[in-house]
Formats: structure tokens, C-alpha cells, sequence
């Protein structure tokens, strides 16, 4: 009897203290957030990242927290949404009080968080390769920028050792993240040499089904006497059909090489490869990676998401580098303020699965290695080429005409994204 | 005659002796030679393989060519397992190749047991040595017994000329008995002399390439014409060769178009068809036939599955064969289910019936989330879909696209018997043109109803398994066909399989005329308009309903 009476109290008193606990969040407990679609056309890509983050945290939590407190992930799902993107960016900030969010996958939806970040001076980590022309305060980009991936992967196919392409078909879908790489990509083939009819520039829908067209477009420019390559900003689901027509028509890795920036491991795990083999990808990581943080890391995923089968890829590595320097800067900065956050973040260095170190510059962008990997019958990738040092990402392109002079550093005396002069001088 | 001379007898003796000796030497050197010559090649065999798996990508490129050079039987084993990626360094750097039951050392050709392929470190290869193995292949199989192998060899010798090919080439013509391979042999044989041959030569071989159609010759022509040492006679003529090459290609290119749009035209009329019914026969706006397509790939990934884990490897090309039917019942029974549960209570009630199948296909996009997981699923083209033909240079036909095509009219004719052949077919017709009337006469519409409902969502599910064929199996599949399912239906002319049939084979043509010159998303949206503006014209399709129907919906 008593001992219910017990139990009703605690009962009230856990009731009455549970939305305290919350709101004033030095309970025992650091909210972050994940803004990652688990339903709708993304979600196929957001879903792996989300459960990324998960186990970044669980693993945390299981080696005792941060700042002695446990870390907690609060998952929202913008449901491939962009303007649900922004909503619930809000409510993790403003709401949740979350000190740090790790999310989105398309430029269009960070591009509509991106107000949300600024306004309320949260931090946002964006792990995917994405088209640069961008340095906001309040973003750290994990993910690749165009120096990191496209340049060095066009660079590889014009190499003696990928072929010598002297053309180039530039086959994209047709929205934000393809069109500025392919700006960045036309401008440097121009500048080395490329002449304007060797390069070809076609935009498909997104989700595109019917490849017949352009596979026999590709085929019939590949067919005027010089060697040609493709450099595909392919996005999504419209690459499975793209590449089954592309396999049964016959062209070969070794005939027409594919360089691919949007297909990972994760993307192979829905076709059959046998006919794909030598196609290219490139990245700043790859599952087949050889070294005891990549071995440890994939064991990790494997344990946490009980599926020996899973396979890891580039954004999750990114995710991965990005949660473990936003907890050493946490540590440094021994608070979760945002403000104090960010300053401890620059120069902030991971041990990453790719094997190096990437390091977080004043740009907001890191220093990784960019590998490219050629496509593989089991799915994976084998590394054909990487470069022998991290590469420091570039905001801003120095091969648009546009971005001339133009700097990103958030430390003194620049203190700007997007600037061609310092804001302070003395 | 002097003291020291001996006697003929004896030198005759001594000469024949010396000779003897010769005889015996010259033969046992030969002999030495013949036992030597195998031993030294077998020598250089070995370190070539060597070569293969200790060097850089350039030094394997090496490797490779006198590999191809070395006329050794079995260099081709190694060179396929090297371009398949089945060639394996052992730890103790031994070289194996490996298939799927077994390792081999190709030096003995012997197999080699106590170790597995998964210790073993496989040799990698890049795409330029890729081409160099095809090159080096092509060599090696040219006199090769299998035909298949010799054809392959010829055509390949189009795409690699060399130096060093016309004589090989032309030995070969000289042993070949195949006819067809010997006009492959001949062909690579015009295309080599360009690179090395007399002027007449050169002349001859650009005059009799001029009557080829493929792009591949094309290719070497230009080549040829922008070489710095063509002189202005052989460039006159390689000018008039490409001019007759291009026209042909330019032919080619139309014929290919019109494939193209037969085989789009194919698959929007099979995922139209399901919804020609539901939709088009039955008046229900079935937002959720996108799923039922999208049910039915799932169900050609389930066999496909179950095909992988419970039968005999070989039989795995057959798993077609069960998905159709799987797929089609499996379909129709949540068509059946959808339609006693939801539809039923919502006839004559466009709007609520579109909202509520909107809400079923986002319910039934999320079961497949949460069952399969969201990235996509692999479902592979069986051995005979895979890959495809050229009926002239420059125009594949690709078998998945070719047999879709077929299956699409196949099942187009089976609906079309059961709807006009079948007491089935005769109910369901009576049903949609007058319920009342058929009622009276003893036909229980609820059940016919649930039945139509079935077959339009079953035949969904078979589209779903040809779709399977040539795109994504994932949850948002269905999304991406009912717009184009419902622009069929409508253009062509709601409740009519006619008219589905010639919309959505003109929608297909159209697109596939289109799109190359205004591009994939102009093209999309030229025709949408035009759609538009044909529907404010004939409101009701292509083939409208005439008659007592008509007049009962106007």
C-alpha cells in the first residue's frame, strides 16, 4: 500500500519535472538535431544518414557523453519537402533548442534552411558534395566542393592514365546542384584547351526513365574521332534506368568512360554492376578504402545497424568527420554555444576512414582527399587514382568569371563569406 | 703422293664420318632448339604474369601487349581473367586464376586446392589497360576455334587498328572458312590499311569503307581525313566517303528514333493499360495505379529473391516466367481489397475517390518503406535481356526494350479477348454501359465491379514487373508513371483500348522525335501543351465513345 503510494508520487513528480527538464535543457542532456527526409523521393539517400548520426551518437552516449552530459538526437522528417525543410529546421531551433543540426541532402533544401540558420544563429551540418558558390556563418559543409570531386575527376579522365578524353558529354539533371558544376567544368576544359564543339551539355528531368535518346546521343558524339568521356551529375533515381540502358547498349568503361558524382555505394546496391564495370565515380571516400579507421568505422555501422550487408559511403563518412569535430569542438569550447562552437571549430582535425586527416578550414569547407574508384561486379568500388594530399576546398571557384577576388574566411580581419575586401582593416 | 696422305678408303671413311657427326650435331642442336624454344617462351611467360601483378598500371600495360605478342594459348585465360578481375595474387605471390568453383595456375594449367580466392589480393586494372587487354585479346583469338571468339576478334580489330594488323589479318582471312567472319576480317583489314598501307592501298580501303554504314568506320575516317600526312587526293576521297557514310547514318538515326519512341510508346501503354480500365472503363480516378505498377516490380524483386536462395543457379533466367503471374494475382488482390474497402463507397464521387487513392498510394509507398527499406532494389535483366544487337552500325536494338515490346502487345491482346471474347468481358462492358439495365439482368455488378478493379490493378502489377526491366525498383516507382499513365488514357480517349494503344504509342514517337532536338525537358513540356491544346479541341480523346454511352455520360 505504501509502497503504490511511492509510486504515485514519483510518478507526479517525473510527470511535473519532464517538460523543465526539457525546456531548460542543462538536465543531463545535449539535443542536436536531424533534418534528414525519411519519406518521399529523397529518402532513399537521407534515410542511411539519419541512422549515421544515430549511431555517432549512441556511440558517444555508450563512452559517456559530452561535457558529462548524454547526447540526444532529435529526428524530424521533412518528407523530401523543401518549405517543410525550413518549418522544421525552425522547430528544432526554436522549439527543441537543439546545439547543432545535421542534415539535408539537396542544395534545395539547404538553400531554404539557410534563412532559418542565419536568423536564429544555428549551426548546420551539410554533408553532401554540393555545387560551392557558398559560405554561410552558420553552415559547416562537410561534403565535397567542386575542387574536391569534379575538377580532379575531369582532370584523371584527360590523363594519359584515364584514357586521354578530348571530348566531353556533361549529362546532368536539371536543377541547382548540376548546372554550376557544369559551368565550373565547361570553363576549365576551355581553359585547358577543349575546344567549345568537343564539349556537350545536356539537362534531363529529374527522375528521367527513358535513356534511349541520350545513350544514343552519347554514343553518336563519341563516334567523331576523338576520345570521349562522360561526366554524369546524374541525381537520384533517374541513374538506375540511365545506367541499365547505357549497359545494354552495348557501351563499354573502356570505350566511353561514365565519371559519376552522385553514385556511391549506396546508389550500386540497386543495379545489377556486372555490365557497369570500369564505369567511374568520384568522391572523397570509398568503401573499399584499406585502413583500421575505414575497418573500424564500417564494423561500427555494421553492429549498429545489424546488417552485415549495409554498405557505407561518401556523405556518411562526411558525417562522420563532421559529428566528431563538432564534438571535439564542444570539448574545447567546454559549452554548446554556438558562437563558442564555431571559433573552436576551425582548424579542428578528424582521422578520417578515407586515411588521412581532414581539417576544417576558415571557409567553413575541409581538406579531404578525392579518389576516384571504378565500378566494381560485387557493387563496390576499386580506387584507381587519389591524390597524394588532403585537398582544401574552394568556395569559390577560381574558373568562374564571376567569383574573381572573391573570399571566404570567417576569422579577423576578413570575417565574411562572400567578400572581395576585409571587413576590418586598420 | 706424300707420306701423310691417307688412303681414300680411309678418307672416305673419315669423311663420311665428319658428316655423320655434323648430321648428329645439326640434328641434336635442333632438337635442342625445339626442347629449348617452349622453356624460354614458358620463361617469359612466367615473368610477364609476373609483370602483370607486381607493376604500376603502365608496366601492366606492357605486360600486357607482349603478352598479346607472345601467340601463347594460354595468355587469353589470363588476360579475360585479368579484364574480369579474376586474376589473384596469392600472399606467398603465387598467380592464380580464379572462376567461380576453382583456382587454376595458368602456367601448368593445373587447379590448385588448400587455398581460397577470399585470401587472396585480386589484380586491379584501369580502363586504358582494359582496352589494351581487348586489343591484346583480339590478337590472340583471331585464329581462335571458337567462331564466336574469331568474330569478336575481327570486329575488335575495327576499333584498335595498328601498324601491325594487316598482316595478321590477312593470314587469317586466308584460313577463315565463316563467311560472315571473314566480311568482319575483311572490313578491320580496309580499316588497318589506313594506318598502314601504300597510298593505292589507303585509296582502295577509303573507297570500299565508303559503302559501310557504321559509325565505328565513320570514326576512322575522319581520323584518317584530319591526319597531318593524308595527301589532297586520299582527302578527296575520304571526303566523298563520309559524305555517303552520313547520309546512310543520318537514315539510320531515323529508324532508330522511331525504335525508340515503339519502345517508350510500350512501356507508357503498359503502365496506361491497368489504368485504361480502372480509370477508363470503371470512371474511378485511381491515384494509386502508380503503386500497383510499383507492387508488381517488388513482386519480380521477391522471385528474384527466392529464385537466388532456394533453386539451382542455372535456373535463375527462368524467374521471370513466375513473377509475371505473381504479380498480376498479387496485384489484383489488393486491387480487389482496395476496391470492397475504399472505391466501393465512393462511386459517383470523383473527387473523394481521387483524395482517398491518394491517401491508399502514400500508404502503400510507406508499407514498402518500412518493408524493404528505402534505397533501391536490384533487380537484374536475365542472361537473355541483357545487352543487344546491331542491325546496322550505329542502331542497337537492346533485348529488354525488344522484349517488352512484345510482352506489351501480348498482354494488350489477352485483354482485349477477355474483354470482347469472355462472359467475363461481356459483364463488365454491360456493367459500365448501363448498371441498372445489367442488374436486371442478373449480373451482380458488386462483383463484376470488384473483378474489373482486380484485372486493371493485376495487369499494373505485370507492368511493374517490365518496368523492373529497365529502371528503379523503389517505393517512389509508381510516382514516376501516373502522370504519363493518366495523359495516355486521356489523349487517347477514356474507355477505349484503341485508342490507349495509338495514344500512347504517338506519345511515345512524338517525345522520342522531339527530344533530340529540343531536348528531354522542352520536349516534355511541347507535348504536355500540345495535349492541352487537343483536349480544349476533342475533349474526349482521340477515340471518342460513340453511341448510347456517349449520350448516358453527356
Amino acid at each position: 500500500m505504501l509502497k503504490g503510494i511511492w509510486h504515485a508520487v514519483i510518478t507526479a513528480a517525473v510527470i511535473a519535472g519532464a517538460p523543465m527538464a526539457a525546456t531548460a535543457q542543462s538536465g543531463g542532456t545535449i539535443k542536436i538535431g536531424v533534418l534528414h527526409s525519411l519519406s518521399g523521393t529523397m529518402a532513399i539517400s537521407e534515410t542511411t544518414l539519419k541512422d549515421t548520426i544515430l549511431m555517432m551518437v549512441d556511440d558517444l552516449n555508450k563512452k559517456g557523453g559530452l561535457l558529462g552530459k548524454k547526447v540526444e538526437a532529435v529526428v524530424v522528417d521533412p518528407a523530401s519537402n523543401w518549405p517543410l525543410f525550413a518549418e522544421k529546421a525552425r522547430d528544432l531551433l526554436s522549439k527543441e533548442k537543439v546545439a547543432a543540426v545535421f542534415g539535408c541532402w539537396t542544395s534545395v533544401s539547404r538553400k531554404s534552411v539557410l534563412p532559418v540558420f542565419e536568423e536564429l544563429n544555428g549551426l548546420l551540418f551539410y554533408p553532401v558534395q554540393y555545387e560551392g558558390e557558398e559560405s554561410s556563418k552558420n553552415v559547416f559543409y562537410t561534403g565535397a566542393a567542386p575542387n574536391q570531386q569534379a575538377i580532379p575527376a575531369v582532370e584523371y579522365l584527360m590523363d594519359n592514365e584515364g584514357g586521354a578524353a578530348k571530348r566531353c558529354v556533361l549529362e546532368g539533371t536539371d536543377y541547382v546542384y548540376p548546372r554550376t558544376p557544369n559551368k565550373i567544368l565547361e570553363a576549365f576544359l576551355k581553359s585547358k584547351g577543349v575546344a567549345p564543339e568537343d564539349i556537350k551539355i545536356n539537362y534531363t528531368p529529374f527522375g528521367h526513365s527513358d535513356w534511349q535518346t541520350e545513350v544514343a546521343a552519347i554514343k553518336s558524339f563519341a563516334s567523331a574521332g576523338k576520345k570521349t568521356a562522360v561526366v554524369s551529375t546524374i541525381n537520384g533515381d533517374a541513374n538506375v534506368p540511365f545506367y541499365k540502358e547505357l549497359a545494354n547498349a552495348g557501351i563499354k568503361a573502356s570505350d566511353i568512360p561514365v565519371v559519376a558524382f552522385s553514385v556511391g555505394e549506396e546508389e550500386l546496391a540497386g543495379i545489377d554492376t556486372k555490365n557497369l564495370v570500369g564505369h567511374l565515380a568520384a568522391w572523397n571516400y570509398f568503401q573499399s578504402v584499406k585502413n583500421p579507421t575505414n575497418e573500424a568505422f564500417i564494423k561500427q555501422w555494421h553492429d549498429f545497424i545489424k546488417n552485415p550487408k549495409r554498405v557505407t559511403n561518401d556523405p556518411m563518412e562526411a558525417h562522420y568527420i563532421g559529428f566528431k569535430m563538432w564534438e571535439q569542438a564542444v570539448r574545447q569550447a567546454g559549452t554548446t554555444d554556438v558562437d563558442a562552437v564555431r571559433q573552436a571549430m576551425y582548424g579542428q582535425k578528424v582521422k578520417a576512414p578515407s586515411g588521412f586527416v581532414a581539417v576544417m578550414n576558415t571557409n567553413h569547407h575541409l581538406s579531404k582527399p578525392v579518389m576516384i574508384g571504378e565500378i566494381q561486379a560485387n557493387g563496390q568500388f576499386d580506387i584507381v587514382w587519389q591524390t597524394k594530399e588532403a585537398i582544401k576546398a574552394d568556395a569559390w571557384s577560381p574558373y568562374l568569371p564571376e567569383d574573381k577576388g572573391k573570399i571566404a574566411d570567417w576569422t579577423y580581419p576578413w570575417v565574411c563569406g562572400n567578400c572581395t575586401a576585409p571587413k576590418y582593416t586598420d | 703422293m706424300g707420306a701423310g696422305t691417307p688412303s681414300p678408303a680411309v678418307r672416305d671413311g673419315l669423311q663420311s664420318a665428319v658428316k655423320r657427326v655434323r648430321v648428329l650435331l645439326l640434328s641434336s642442336l635442333t632438337l635442342l632448339a625445339i626442347a629449348v624454344a617452349p622453356l624460354a617462351r614458358a620463361d617469359e611467360f612466367a615473368s610477364l604474369l609476373s609483370d602483370l601483378a607486381n607493376g604500376g598500371f603502365a608496366d601492366k600495360e606492357k605486360a600486357v601487349i607482349a603478352l598479346g605478342r607472345l601467340g601463347d594459348e594460354r595468355a587469353v585465360a589470363v588476360l579475360t581473367a585479368l579484364k574480369d578481375g579474376r586474376l589473384i595474387k596469392t600472399p606467398d605471390g603465387r598467380i592464380l586464376v580464379s572462376d567461380a568453383v576453382r583456382l587454376t595456375d595458368p602456367i601448368s594449367s593445373t587447379a590448385v586446392s588448400g587455398i581460397t580466392a577470399d585470401e587472396a589480393e585480386r589484380i586491379r586494372v584501369n580502363n586504358r589497360l582494359r582496352g589494351a587487354i581487348e586489343g591484346a585479346i583480339g590478337e590472340l583469338t583471331l585464329f581462335s576455334s571458337d567462331p564466336a571468339a574469331r568474330l569478336a576478334a575481327a570486329q575488335d580489330a575495327l576499333r584498335h587498328p595498328s601498324a601491325d594488323q594487316p598482316a595478321l589479318l590477312e593470314k587469317a582471312i586466308a584460313a577463315e572458312q565463316d563467311a560472315a567472319i571473314r566480311a568482319a576480317m575483311q572490313q578491320s583489314l580496309l580499316a588497318s590499311r589506313l594506318v598502314a598501307g601504300s597510298k593505292a592501298e589507303k585509296l582502295a580501303a577509303v573507297r570500299a569503307l565508303g559503302d559501310k554504314t557504321d559509325p565505328q568506320i565513320k570514326n576512322l575516317l575522319d581520323q584518317f581525313r584530319a591526319a597531318p600526312d593524308t595527301d589532297g587526293e586520299l582527302r578527296q576521297a575520304a571526303d566523298a566517303a563520309l559524305a555517303s557514310i552520313q547520309n546512310r547514318l543520318r537514315l539510320v538515326r531515323l529508324a532508330a528514333s522511331l525504335f525508340e519512341g515503339v519502345s517508350l510508346g510500350s512501356v507508357l501503354l503498359l503502365a496506361a493499360i491497368g489504368l485504361a480500365i480502372t480509370f477508363g472503363v470503371m470512371g474511378v480516378i485511381n491515384m494509386a495505379h502508380g503503386e500497383m505498377i510499383m507492387l508488381g516490380a517488388y513482386a519480380a524483386y521477391v522471385c528474384q529473391q527466392l529464385f537466388r536462395a532456394f533453386l539451382p543457379p542455372g535456373w535463375i533466367d527462368g524467374y521471370l516466367l513466375l513473377a509475371v503471374p505473381v504479380a498480376f494475382m498479387f496485384t489484383a488482390a489488393v486491387g480487389i481489397l482496395l476496391e470492397r474497402s475504399v472505391i466501393r463507397f465512393l462511386y459517383g464521387r470523383p473527387l473523394e475517390t481521387l483524395l482517398a487513392t491518394w491517401g491508399v498510394s502514400l500508404i502503400l509507398q510507406q508499407a514498402v518503406r518500412s518493408i524493404f527499406g528505402s534505397p533501391n532494389r536490384e533487380v537484374a535483366n536475365p542472361a537473355w535481356m541483357t545487352g543487344g544487337f546491331d542491325p546496322v552500325g550505329g542502331f542497337t536494338i537492346t533485348w529488354n526494350r525488344l522484349t517488352i515490346i512484345v510482352f506489351c502487345l501480348i498482354v494488350l491482346g489477352v485483354l482485349a479477348l477477355i474483354l470482347n471474347r469472355t462472359s467475363f468481358g461481356l459483364h463488365m462492358r454491360a456493367v459500365t454501359q448501363n448498371r441498372a439495365m445489367a442488374s436486371v439482368m442478373g449480373i451482380r455488378s458488386a462483383r463484376i465491379d470488384a473483378l474489373t478493379f482486380g484485372l486493371g490493378s493485376g495487369i499494373a502489377g505485370m507492368a511493374g514487373v517490365a518496368l523492373s526491366q529497365i529502371g528503379n525498383v523503389s517505393p517512389n516507382l509508381g510516382t514516376i508513371y501516373i502522370v504519363d499513365s493518366f495523359l495516355v488514357v486521356v489523349f487517347g480517349g477514356v474507355g477505349n483500348l484503341m485508342g490507349t494503344l495509338v495514344g500512347a504509342l504517338s506519345l511515345g514517337i512524338v517525345n522520342k522525335f522531339l527530344e533530340p532536338v529540343a531536348g528531354a525537358i522542352l520536349g516534355k513540356i511541347v507535348v504536355l501543351v500540345a495535349i492541352i491544346l487537343f483536349i480544349q479541341r476533342r475533349p474526349r480523346g482521340l477515340f471518342a465513345l460513340k453511341g448510347r454511352t456517349a449520350e448516358a455520360e453527356a
